[in-house]
């Protein structure tokens, strides 16, 4: 027997959300009322520090039909680049009490359209000190996933960041590096927003780059 | 052991092997939403170690018990149940106030949710969902009435096995998970399509909650214990840090 069997166990199995998924993450999605406090796709408040944004999108499967069931959640820095977790300790930089930077969406049941009402995030420090343009991470979750999918947004309108970033760097196939970007658009969503489209496809021609992470 | 990993430290790369595969056509769903192409491989930064951190006042005093959580004058039908477990990482440390949030259907394998159209019967007095905080230990326990089964559309006369399903968030944002605990004894675990796509005996069994006698609540309640690993968060050795700070990193 090797150490490692000896010491590490094996990680419990994923299996599907399901396409129920809303009943015990988004209740008030499924269509009740039952906690007092819900986790949702609003980040900020109007007292958090930073540039308003909405991100939103659609998600395809592989023949390009819009999924109506997919639940996503998102994670990202601050408005100074920093995360509001104790492992983050990079200098000179504060947490905000009025952002945690977590969120959670689901695709609409009948248009398929995901939001999420944030800020924009600040640079992070990458590993080893490594630069990282600004982006958000998600995770995404539905009927028909086995294991929750994991990809990062980062933004159109960062090119230059976007060019030195040393995750989309080590994507081999540059075609495939704008499925990470998600497009600024020119309207502007409440209280002037900027807003991005970020849509996510599963399978197939423009498949979004997943990570192992 | 060693010493307690770094708040910063890295987790363990995925196993791949403990998991189901995304491309598996006997769960008929999953064709059209598996990646085809290789998932990129990222060595870890400040964005997969980090993760998001609940208190306990975000959550509700009856929000694991899932008897009482929706109770509308009375009581929901069907098999009083504890189910109660430990979540650890895969080094073996008890993993500290993980959110964990449960939904399941009824008794009457019927979902409270607009989209499930299934013939059994809702329940007035029954939701489905909760959600609480581990422990010092990683330790959590919930209140609930055991899930029946219930036919869904796949092959036509496939049934899932009861079940409750289960999203995990730990420390670190890589150890985000969900999944499906099932029962001890259930004739229709072996046949479960979505269960079968679990790539061995032993991960399959890993699912599977057991009947824990110790934890009966006498004249009350019957209990299911189940167990939750998620990925290892290791001590780091050497120098090869996520993150550079100004002091440097004391060894």
């Amino acid at each position: 027997m090797s150490a490692d069997q000896l010491v590490v166990r094996r990680e419990t199995a994923s299996q599907t959300a399901g396409p129920y998924v809303h009943i015990g993450l988004q209740p008030e999605v499924a269509g009740f009322d039952i906690f007092e406090n819900n986790f949702g796709h609003v980040l900020a408040n109007e007292r958090t520090k930073g540039q308003r944004i909405r991100i939103e999108g659609r998600v395809f499967d592989g023949i390009g039909t819009v999924l109506k069931d997919v639940l996503i959640e998102i994670w990202q820095a601050n408005a100074e680049g920093r995360y509001a977790h104790p492992g983050d300790r990079q200098p000179g930089k504060s947490t905000d009490p009025n952002f945690r930077g977590w969120g959670r969406a689901c695709t609409d049941f009948e248009s398929g359209v995901y939001a999420f009402d944030t800020i924009k995030p600040g640079l992070v420090e990458g590993r080893n000190g490594r630069f990282m343009a600004p982006h958000v991470n998600a995770w995404i979750v539905a009927r028909g996933i086995n294991i929750g999918l994991n990809t990062r947004i980062y933004f159109g309108d960062e090119a230059e960041a976007n060019a030195r970033d040393a995750v989309l760097n080590i994507i081999e196939w540059e075609a495939r590096r704008k499925t990470l970007v998600a497009e600024r658009l020119d309207a502007k969503g409440d209280g002037g927003a900027v807003v991005y489209r970020f849509d996510i496809r599963l399978q197939g021609e423009g498949e979004t780059v997943f990570f192992d992470v | 052991m060693g010493r307690e990993p770094q708040s910063d430290a890295e987790f363990l790369i995925r196993d791949t092997t403990s998991h189901p595969i995304a491309y598996t056509p006997a769960y008929k769903t999953s064709v059209l939403r598996s990646p085809k192409l290789a998932l990129i491989s990222l060595q870890q930064s400040l964005s997969e170690v980090t993760a998001p951190v609940f208190r306990a006042d975000e959550l509700g005093p009856q929000d694991n018990d899932l008897i009482l959580n929706y109770a509308k004058g009375g009581l929901p039908v069907g098999e009083r149940i504890v189910v109660h477990g430990h979540v650890h990482d895969q080094l073996g440390k008890p993993v500290k106030n993980a959110l964990v949030e449960v939904w399941q259907c009824n008794a009457s394998g019927r979902y409270r949710h607009k989209k499930d159209q299934y013939i059994g019967a809702i329940d007035p007095n029954f939701g489905g969902c909760g959600r609480m905080l581990t422990d010092e230990n990683g330790y959590y326990a919930f209140r609930t009435i055991k899930p029946g089964p219930y036919p869904w559309r796949n092959r036509v006369n496939d049934w899932r096995p009861a079940h409750i399903h289960y999203g995990v968030s730990g420390d670190g944002w890589v150890q985000r998970l969900v999944t499906q605990m099932y029962f001890e004894g259930d004739p229709l675990i072996r046949s479960c399509p979505i269960l079968g796509v679990v790539p061995s005996e032993e991960q399959i069994r890993g699912l599977i909650a057991l009947q824990d006698i110790g934890a009966f609540v006498p004249l009350d309640s019957r209990a299911y214990r189940f167990d939750i690993v998620l990925r290892g968060q290791r001590a780091t050795l050497f120098e090869n840090n996520v993150q550079k700070t100004a002091e440097g990193r004391p060894q």
